[in-house]
């Protein structure tokens, strides 16, 4: 007899059927009845009318009965409130029953049922399950905490639960302490800024001893949270590394990739000198590789895991590279996400090998396989300089098959060769051209207009062939149209006597004909540029291009780096933050690598250590997005005085008048902010005079410690902080802390570029504040910013700005601009850089 | 409408458009999916949950649901309905795995549907112990250990013949029947093969990577 015929009941009176088989004296009837309902319930028919006979039959001694009676509570509970009060008092008596499983089901039950009156009652019973003698019953009783605090977070904390959560770490039995860790990272995920985790060396010994004797599941938990402490120093670090490497050997590949999560991170602490880096690295390589023996679902998660870990560090897996090969029943999104890790691993070493395979790749039958593999061809000629010639002569082999996806996407590929090396492969072009009539997809005619363009002095018949193109201008899609009008540009900047009448119409096809803004704009530069100053416009157009970088689909650093903090979720597998896909604030705790702390060698990087935050902690950012920060968004700030101020009291008036109209609209009410030409900056370098001045009066010394002596004086100055995250500044990164040195005050930055483009232009505003603080001279970033340079910067601040009472009180907003955006943070700056060191208080 | 109600139209409308994903969202809610046969087995999550958990977890429990039913398919699972629910129940806490042990969960939750009378069931000391994979005071007449060796052996080769990768991936699969709970060595011997093949014993065969069952002691191995 099988469960399947509680399905098929579907007579007329059916819920007065079951109601009075519920109340049958003879207990199989009544069980075969609750059957029934819950039959009806999973199939979502509405059986909540017969909620006060099923409750009856929840005081039963078979386990089974009591099973159902339960999950029928657990569905219907919140649509019959004042009912699931009767059900209270058997779950509080079943607390107390001598059988374990009774006690710990009860206690599972009672907190699945989200009814706030239930809840009160389940206090107390919890509280002794959470000491319950039986390990079975503990464990339940620690989910169950988390369960409560889902519902009533201010119920656990006010009755002491999560005091007694922290205790069963400590707990005798594995499984208890894994789920308490479970639940105790659930909640506190909620509670980004409590420390309910409060790891610490002893705790975390605690958890690498569990780790050994609990369930797979349990080792994961423990692992997870593991990732989120921040070892004290190198030799932490390493101890733990220790102790969770034996875990890269389990069979659950979720349990491996955990333990690669942690030593991820925690090798970030390692010195590369050490042995012991080396031996990791070296160690970490075998689990990785096995996880692709593993089913296609966990297969696809650990690629685009490694996908992150050969971008943080290529070296782990450089010499794997044939484990990436694909495999003919290969699922194909696990063969798309292997292709792309083949292309980050190519080197010189293996290229020749990895352009056999793609070139066998692109003969497959998948469209969008072959697709991604002739665009991996072309990925790797941009990567691997030497392979360069070959990958271009594979691509024309590839051209001559005239499969028509295969030629297309060969051509937009070969377009970023000739970006990359430009001049060097043009005889091509003629079998390019060859093809011209088969494509059909916007992105390859635009790149075939963009190469007809490019070197149309060199193709006799450049003009007929972009003629072609323009009989159906208004059919193609924008960025066909786009690349014809700068390609007939260029090919009238080249051959200017045979292409007027061409130039003409696509200009007036382009202005007159058409609706979209940026071709009619774009066409009208053109025009006008031709029409005033055709030796400019060819110097404009004309002009030598940058060539295109090696690696165009690098994930951002900072991203990567946090995304390596999520390795094996969500985030790890989509590439983005979880605040990007996971809906509200809840559980989106920006966390970042930890900065390297080394315990022996404290003098070796004295600028890392201290700069960055606690992993983990929210960063202080504007924390009210009101007013204040719209007027600061509408300040267009200009670009800074470049080279060093001219004159003295011109300075600041330049700044103004460079920072623009805004400054009005932030100083408005108090414009004798402006009028006043008070401090101003020498460049650093004409001041190291007056080093020994101690007190001196006058301007000079006042930015003596631009200087950079900071000692003089003895003032108290807090370690840098990190006030801009990269994350929030598109990878300007801003760290920095206040100092008063003999009456002056600054605000010493350190500006980091953590972005893949140099930035330039750099310029720095305050909001009004509360002691009218404000920048004494422009910032000043002499040079550009590469790409992970760093840069120390000194800026004097005066008292003269715009006063304005802040909450709290020593907040500042600063906003800062460079050539890629406006930036804005908060910040609080400590009181004592404003006192006078002579003790009298000053008049402002 | 309930959210899982979202999946199939979801699954079907992507399936159509040739955009398959192994991750698919609707309103917030993410779905992570396997399909078994011609069923779905669909978590749900709102949160940047561990992907690789959710994946392994939805494998273990078909293999735990083919254990019970032999078949997993459509209509096992509304034969079973009953017993889903209650191994449901096991399997999982507020999202958390607990125990996933098809051995241990038989000993107490049985395919009849038990009758277990008051004061005489108890938890078995196994769901909660470090060794969560036997349980304690087995007894057998004979002991005996059977040992199952499954290769599984992958051989890339180009057009040209030449072999790219290959590579076995073993499983050694013991059923011991040993009475009481001791402590297992296994050693590999490759001497015995070379000696009869009379090929050198210069070259031992290289495990790259090994993974163990729950039950190895990973630690001591690793010292080792």
């Amino acid at each position: 007899m099988t469960d399947s015929k509680y399905f098929t009941t579907t007579k007329k009176g059916e819920i007065f059927e079951l109601k009075a088989e519920l109340n049958s004296d003879k207990k199989e009837k009544k069980k075969e009845a609750v059957k029934k309902v819950i039959a009806s319930m999973t199939v979502g028919k509405d059986v909540s009318a017969l909620f006060p006979d099923v409750v009856n039959c929840m005081q039963t001694d078979n386990l089974e009965l009591k099973k159902l009676v339960y999950l029928y509570l657990m569905n219907y509970a919140k649509s019959q409130p004042d009912m699931a009060i009767m059900a209270v008092n058997t779950f509080v008596k079943d607390c107390e029953d001598p059988n374990p499983l009774i006690r710990a089901l009860a206690v599972r039950t009672m907190g699945c049922i989200r009814v706030d009156k239930i809840t009160e009652y389940l206090c107390e019973p919890l509280r002794k399950c959470l000491k319950d003698e039986d390990p079975y019953v503990r464990k339940t009783a620690a989910v169950c905490v988390a369960k409560l605090h889902d519902i009533n977070a201010q119920l656990v904390e006010d009755q002491g639960f999560l005091d007694t959560l922290k205790d069963l770490i400590s707990d005798s039995n594995p499984m208890v302490v894994a789920n308490a860790v479970a639940a105790l990272s659930e909640i506190a995920e909620s509670h980004p800024s409590s420390n309910l985790l409060d790891l610490n060396p002893q705790s975390i010994n605690k958890l690498l001893t569990a780790l050994n004797e609990c369930t797979e599941w349990g080792q994961i938990f423990i692992l997870d949270c593991l990732a989120n402490y921040t070892p004290k120093d190198d030799r932490e670090a390493q101890s733990i590394c220790e102790r969770v490497t034996p875990r890269l050997s389990h069979a659950n590949s979720a349990v491996v990739l955990s333990a690669v999560k942690v030593l991820m991170k925690f090798m970030e602490m390692l010195s590369k000198d050490l042995d012991y880096y080396g031996t990791l690295l070296k160690k970490l390589a075998p689990p990785l590789v096995t996880l692709l023996s593993a089913e296609p679902e966990l297969q696809y998660v650990a690629l685009r895991n490694i996908n992150l870990i050969v971008q943080k560090r290529p070296e782990i897996l450089k010499h794997e590279m044939k484990v990436f090969f694909v495999k003919y029943n290969d699922p194909i999104y696990v063969k798309l996400e292997k292709l792309d890790i083949m292309i980050r691993l190519a080197s010189q070493a293996n290229i020749a090998q990895v352009l056999a395979e793609l070139k066998e790749y692109a003969t497959e039958v998948d469209v969008d396989f072959v697709r991604k593999a002739v665009r991996a061809i072309g990925r790797c000629a941009i990567k691997v300089e030497q392979s360069a010639e070959r990958c271009v002569s594979t691509l024309l082999d590839l051209i001559q098959t005239k499969v028509n996806y295969v030629v297309q996407e060969a051509i937009v590929v070969i377009k970023d060769i000739f970006r990359k090396y430009p001049n060097k492969y043009e005889s091509v072009i003629a079998t390019l051209c060859e093809n011209l009539d088969s494509l059909d997809e916007p992105e390859a005619r635009a790149a075939m207009i963009w190469i007809v363009g490019e070197y149309a002095e060199r193709i006799d018949n450049a003009d007929e062939l972009l003629e072609s193109f323009l009989e159906g201008f208004h059919d193609e899609s924008t960025q066909v149209q786009l690349q014809l009008l700068t390609a007939i540009v260029k090919l009238f900047l080249k051959k200017p006597t045979e292409t007027q009448e061409l130039v003409q119409q696509v200009l007036s096809l382009a202005t007159q004909d058409s609706d979209n803004p940026d071709l009619r704009d774009r066409g009208y530069i053109y025009w006008r540029l031709l029409s005033t100053d055709p030796v400019a416009a060819k110097e404009v157009v004309l002009a030598e291009k940058p060539l295109i970088s090696e690696e165009t689909d690098l994930i951002e650093p900072t991203l990567l780096d946090e995304l390596i903090c999520y390795i094996g979720t969500l985030a790890s597998v989509y590439h983005k933050p979880p605040s990007a896909f996971v809906e509200g604030g809840r559980g989106v705790v920006h966390k970042s690598l930890p900065p390297r702390t080394a315990s022996s060698e404290s003098t070796e990087s004295p600028e890392m250590a201290p700069a960055g935050a606690p992993p983990g902690e929210q960063l202080d950012v504007i924390p009210t997005q009101g007013d204040l920060l719209g007027d600061l968004l509408n300040l267009d700030l200009g670009p800074p005085v470049s080279g060093p101020p001219l004159a003295t009291s011109s300075v600041q008036m330049g700044a103004v008048d460079l920072l623009g109209g805004g400054l009005d609209s932030l100083m408005g009410d108090e414009p004798e902010g402006i009028g006043a030409p008070n401090f101003v900056a020498p460049p650093a370098a004409t001041v190291p005079a007056n080093l020994g001045a101690p007190m001196g009066s006058g301007l000079s010394d006042l930015f003596d410690l631009t200087s950079g002596v900071g000692t003089l004086s003895g003032s108290y100055v807090a370690p840098k902080a990190v006030w801009l995250p990269a994350m929030k500044a598109k990878g300007l990164e801003i760290s920095g802390t206040f100092t008063r040195q003999v009456g002056s005050i600054s605000m010493d930055l350190q500006l980091t570029n953590k972005a893949l483009q140099v930035m330039t232009d750099f310029a720095i505003q305050f909001n009004r504040n509360s002691f009218g603080l404000a920048p004494a001279a422009p910032l000043q970033v002499h040079a550009p910013l590469s790409p992970n340079q760093t840069v120390e910067i000194s800026l004097p601040l005066n008292t003269v700005g715009s006063v304005m009472k802040m909450e709290p009180l020593n907040n500042l907003q600063v906003a800062v601009k460079n050539n890629i955006d406006v930036f804005y943070f908060s910040t609080l700056y400590p009181l004592h850089i404003l006192f006078v060191e002579d003790g009298k208080m000053g008049e402002s | 409408m309930s959210t899982i109600e979202h999946f199939m139209p979801l699954l079907m409308q992507r399936e159509e458009e040739g955009a398959l994903t192994l991750l698919l969202s609707h309103g917030g809610v993410h779905f992570l999916w396997i399909k078994y046969s011609n069923l779905y087995l669909v978590a749900t999550t709102l949160k940047n949950v561990n992907a690789s958990l959710v994946y392994s977890f939805l494998y273990k429990t078909v293999e735990i649901f083919s254990e019970y039913f032999k078949e997993l398919e459509e209509e096992s699972i509304q034969d079973n309905s009953v017993i889903i629910y209650e191994l449901l129940d096991e399997l999982m806490d507020f999202s958390f795995p607990q125990t996933t042990d098809s051995k241990i969960l038989q000993e107490y939750i049985t395919q009849q549907g038990n009758k277990l009378e008051v004061g005489k069931s108890r938890v078995l000391p196994t769901v909660t112990s470090a060794v969560s994979w036997c349980s304690e005071g087995a007894r057998y007449k004979k002991n005996e250990v059977f040992i199952d060796v499954i290769e599984l052996v992958n051989l890339l080769v180009n057009a040209n013949g030449s072999v790219l990768l290959s590579e076995i991936v073993g499983t050694i699969k013991p059923k011991v029947f040993l009475s009481g709970m001791p402590e297992l060595q296994l050693g590999l011997n490759d001497h015995v093969l070379f000696e009869i093949t009379g090929q050198s014993k210069n070259k031992p065969v290289e495990l790259e990577d090994v993974k163990f069952h729950q039950c190895a002691w990973l630690s001591r191995f690793n010292n080792d």
